[in-house]
């Protein structure tokens, strides 16, 4: 991890920047909205970002449940925990992008909200993999995952059947994002997805590591078990 | 305010997040290598 780590921040860092200077710089001025529309070349993107990772939760919580693997649990804690700083991202630029818009920060319609749900189930399923201990938590926090995961259609496809005050896919169904804004957007979506998955990797270390030094803290204490059992008994008095 | 500024606010926003999450990890990296290093010993 040492070795790779350095190299990948470096490309992901370029990434990320150039895709900022598209967004910001090169990308023409929406007519109607105008500067404010930028805030969509990091918004979508990291909403894009936080849906792959929910899928690879997803994926990894299906994994656990067949194998009972623990590195494949180890995955799902990471993937929702970047997944929901992501999700944070969209909740908290969606607003600011819709208030000198549409004269509100918020609606409760079936895209934001849907988002909203979204972002508490996985905060949810953070707390559960906090505070909840014994054996059986990564098999509940597993269920709870895949039940989690239903909500990321529902998110996405809200746009399409129903009614929204959210604009229509810029992906997809005809997509309604200008030719020339595309090339920003993409790189985008490339370099967050860089970053969701540099930063995915980086927790999925740091959770190995927190199991690796639970593993040894347990071994240790096993080995000194033995040295308390042999101490002399405490037969009360004062020294 | 002006539009522009809630740009500004969302790129401010931005940068707390990830900013605020790359510290916590880095933290947590800090401290479990140096568990990990004693537990070795």
């Amino acid at each position: 991890m040492k070795k790779a780590f350095p190299f990948l921040a470096l490309i992901t860092a370029v990434l990320v920047g150039y895709g900022f200077y598209l967004g910001l710089f090169v990308a023409p001025t929406e007519r109607t909205m105008g500067e404010v529309q930028r805030i969509f070349y990091f918004h979508a993107p990291s909403g894009w970002t936080s849906f792959w990772l929910f899928f690879t939760n997803l994926v990894a919580s299906v994994v656990y449940l067949i194998r009972r693997n623990p590195k494949a649990d180890a995955l799902a804690v990471a993937s929702a925990e970047v997944g929901v700083v992501f999700c944070t991202v969209v909740l908290v630029t969606g607003p600011l992008w819709a208030r000198p818009v549409w004269g509100i920060w918020w609606t409760w319609d079936m895209r934001l909200t849907s988002t909203l749900v979204l972002w508490l189930i996985y905060v949810s399923y953070l707390l559960l993999r906090r505070f909840s201990e014994g054996t059986q938590t990564p098999i509940l926090a597993a269920v709870l995952a895949i039940f989690g995961a239903l909500d990321v259609p529902l998110v996405y496809f809200s746009i399409w059947f129903f009614r929204t005050q959210h604009p229509q896919p810029v992906i997809g169904n005809g997509g309604s994002l200008d030719p020339s804004m595309r090339p920003a957007f993409w790189m985008n979506v490339l370099a967050f997805s860089c970053f969701g998955a540099l930063l995915c990797w980086v927790r999925y270390r740091i959770e190995i590591m927190q199991r690796e030094a639970g593993e040894a803290e347990a071994r240790q204490s096993l080995h000194a078990a033995p040295a308390i059992a042999t101490r002399p008994a405490y037969r009360g008095g004062t020294q | 305010m002006k539009s522009v500024d809630f740009l500004y606010a969302a790129l401010a926003a931005f940068a707390l997040i990830h900013g605020a999450y790359i510290v916590i990890l880095y933290t947590r990296y800090r401290k479990l290598s140096q568990e990990l290093k004693e537990l070795k010993k």
